[in-house]
């Protein structure tokens, strides 16, 4: 009882990285805690599928396998997850913020009135104190996460309901094993008793996946745009630079929304976390929602024409002009010294 | 056989915070809400557009707008009016003040509730002021109703089920599902129609209860001769919800402090765009083997 759960997602017989950065996330949040790390994988063809989650920590596996349980729809899930949650009341429950999370998640808070904190770039224990109602809550989690669009981070907790529920996006948290050899205990549930017939309403009739093209969270160097590029056109100076120094493009949201890249290549906290060796931002203002998803970066050369650019904060280099005069520069003098 | 399908448009009136200017940002660091223009979530619009294309093709067909907010978000009602809805309702209230996204579903749901038998709710994948995507599956599960998140295109509409296809990072799925449904749509659905014309002119006095205590006197003979210039107000006392679980009290999600982020700058070497700058970066950077 009172434990931290993850929801595990399962594709093609393999765990999603999201889930083993939180499962990692979740062990070290549980030794805080003192309390047990589970894990509950709802699926289809689940054998072995606990030597994937058991390394990173996980004390109980909860595996639910049924050929009707995947692929994924909402209402399955949500009564697994409901039912077992209304039984082992945990304290904490962590999913991915993926297509998946970002449906099931909110189904479940709103059928066991807890909180559920989206896309949080941070997740601490801490105490609280109310004031008004002269009440000390011990070992909350701290949901950390930017919002208002704009420099603001807030700390967001869930006082009296339980479980304390949030989501994370995938590449925010790290991801490490602790110990090959570690032994959890495995519970396979009896089916019925969590799901109705009536949960299998929804049928997918079909369903095409691609695996993703692009792999900008691997990338050592990544060049980036914000809304200052200015245009579709002028975006094409940064795949330029991009294909001379072998690196992947990533965008600001703000470039995505005026519609001068795909939303795929969106990096921050609602797109890619990015921790490349290199980040080149180019008129990027630096909204911190967008520093979240690259302020890890090693270095970060800042291109923009407003010298006050809160990006520029960050950067080991600033250059203050014209990107259109200076990406062209950066490709010319690359080409000269490594020739 | 039924004639047409109720359809309910979740829509919600949010500040612009897609193009971040210079002049929304206080000296201080925080953003100056005020300076953003209110507008109609983007996603909602997808949604609105969606709702209407299944009216266009399906005789009898209702599509009611439904906000929730302060006495201005009623401009939401209007624009989908003017955009083809047929009415609109305003669920406003201060008890309503400092929902998290679960007070404003159960609140959602309630108003749903009393609006009678419906047949889908649609409503964008999030809003762009939060970027949360909780409201619509947890209306649908205060409901007790199926959801399908991140719609793109309705592919077969029937009295009794509906085939959609939802867009994924990684993919497209189609599903099946029967009715009564709520859907949410991505943008990558198809972009709303603009506003039409006649309806512009029809529906331009149309306003809430409360907007015509504060009209000019001389319009005020339009509303009972024209009872579709009349925008539904809802209030708290009318959705036989429980306070507690309503506004602050109902929100289990508190914030504990918020903090304006402040940047240590590091130290950076600064450059501009002459030649020599950037001759000597790129050289520098190549040789430390950052690149190259």
């Amino acid at each position: 009882m009172n434990n931290l759960f993850v929801y595990c997602e399962v594709e093609d017989g393999v765990v999603a990285d999201v889930s083993l950065e939180l499962l990692t996330k979740g062990r070290n949040l549980a030794n805080e805690l003192k309390c047990q790390l589970e894990a509950v994988v709802i699926g289809s063809s689940l054998d072995q599928i606990e030597d994937q989650i058991s390394p990173f920590g996980a004390d109980v596996i909860y595996l639910f396998d049924d050929p009707r349980l995947a692929p994924y729809t909402t209402a399955p899930h949500a009564s697994i997850l409901i039912k077992l949650f209304q039984q082992e009341q945990p304290q904490i429950v962590l999913l991915g913020a993926t297509p998946i999370g970002r449906d099931l998640g909110p189904r479940v808070s709103s059928a066991l009135h807890s909180g559920l904190t989206a896309d949080c770039t941070s997740l601490e224990i801490g105490d609280h104190e109310d004031k008004k109602a002269n009440k000390v809550y011990k070992d909350l989690l701290y949901q950390i996460r930017p919002a208002f669009g704009g420099n603001i981070i807030a700390w967001i907790i869930n006082p009296d309901c339980r479980p304390q529920m949030a989501t994370v996006r995938e590449g925010v948290m790290r991801k490490q094993a602790i110990d090959a050899k570690y032994k959890a205990i495995v519970h396979r549930p009896i089916i019925a008793d969590y799901v109705s017939e009536t949960d299998f309403a929804v049928q997918i009739i079909e369903r095409h996946l691609e695996k993703r093209k692009l792999n900008i969270k691997g990338a050592s160097i990544v060049v980036s745009g914000g809304y200052g590029v200015g245009s579709k056109e002028n975006f094409k100076l940064l795949y330029d630079l991009a294909d001379v120094l072998g690196a992947e493009v990533g965008a600001s949201r703000a470039a995505v929304d005026a519609g001068y890249v795909d939303h795929e290549r969106q990096i921050g906290q609602t797109g890619i976390t990015v921790r490349p060796k290199l980040y080149i931002a180019c008129g990027i203002s630096g909204q911190v929602q967008h520093r979240a998803g690259m302020e890890e970066s090693a270095q970060v050369i800042a291109i923009n024409t407003d010298p006050e650019a809160p990006i520029n904060a960050l950067a080991d280099y600033v250059i203050t002009g014209d990107l259109a005069e200076v990406i062209p520069k950066m490709i010319r003098y690359y080409k000269e010294n490594t020739k | 056989m039924k004639k047409g399908f109720r359809i309910i448009v979740l829509a919600k009136q949010v500040p612009d915070t897609r193009n971040v200017g210079k002049d929304a940002m206080k000296a201080d660091g925080t953003v100056n809400r005020a300076a953003l223009p209110a507008i109609f979530n983007p996603e909602d619009l997808n949604a609105l557009e969606l709702a209407l294309r299944i009216k266009d093709n399906n005789p009898g067909t209702t599509v009611t707008l439904l906000t929730m907010g302060p006495g201005r978000a009623a401009e939401i009602v209007r624009e989908g009016l003017y955009r083809g809805a047929d009415d609109g309702v305003l669920l406003t209230d201060r008890a309503f003040a400092g929902s998290d996204t679960l007070a404003t579903s159960y609140a959602l749901a309630q108003t749903i509730k009393v609006m009678g038998e419906f047949d889908l709710i649609v409503s964008g994948r999030q809003a762009i002021d939060g970027d949360t995507a909780q409201v619509g599956p947890q209306v649908a599960e205060k409901l007790k109703i199926n959801q399908i998140t991140y719609v793109e295109e309705v592919l077969q509409v029937d009295p009794d089920f509906l085939v959609v296809r939802r867009r994924l990072d990684n993919g497209v799925e189609t599903l099946k599902a029967p009715l009564p449904l709520l859907l949410t749509v991505n943008s990558s659905a198809p972009n709303c129609r603009s506003r039409n014309a006649k309806l512009l002119m029809r529906y331009k006095q149309a306003r809430t209860v409360t907007e015509r205590q504060e009209a000019a006197e001389d319009y005020l003979y339009l509303y009972d001769s024209r009872p579709f210039l009349n925008i539904l107000e809802i209030t708290a006392s009318e959705i036989f919800a429980t306070p507690d679980l309503l506004g602050l009290s109902g929100s289990p999600t508190k914030v504990k402090r918020i903090e304006n982020v402040v940047l240590q700058a590091k130290d950076a070497v600064r450059l501009n765009t002459n030649d020599e700058g950037i001759h000597d970066l790129m050289k520098e950077l190549i040789e430390s083997h950052v690149i190259g």
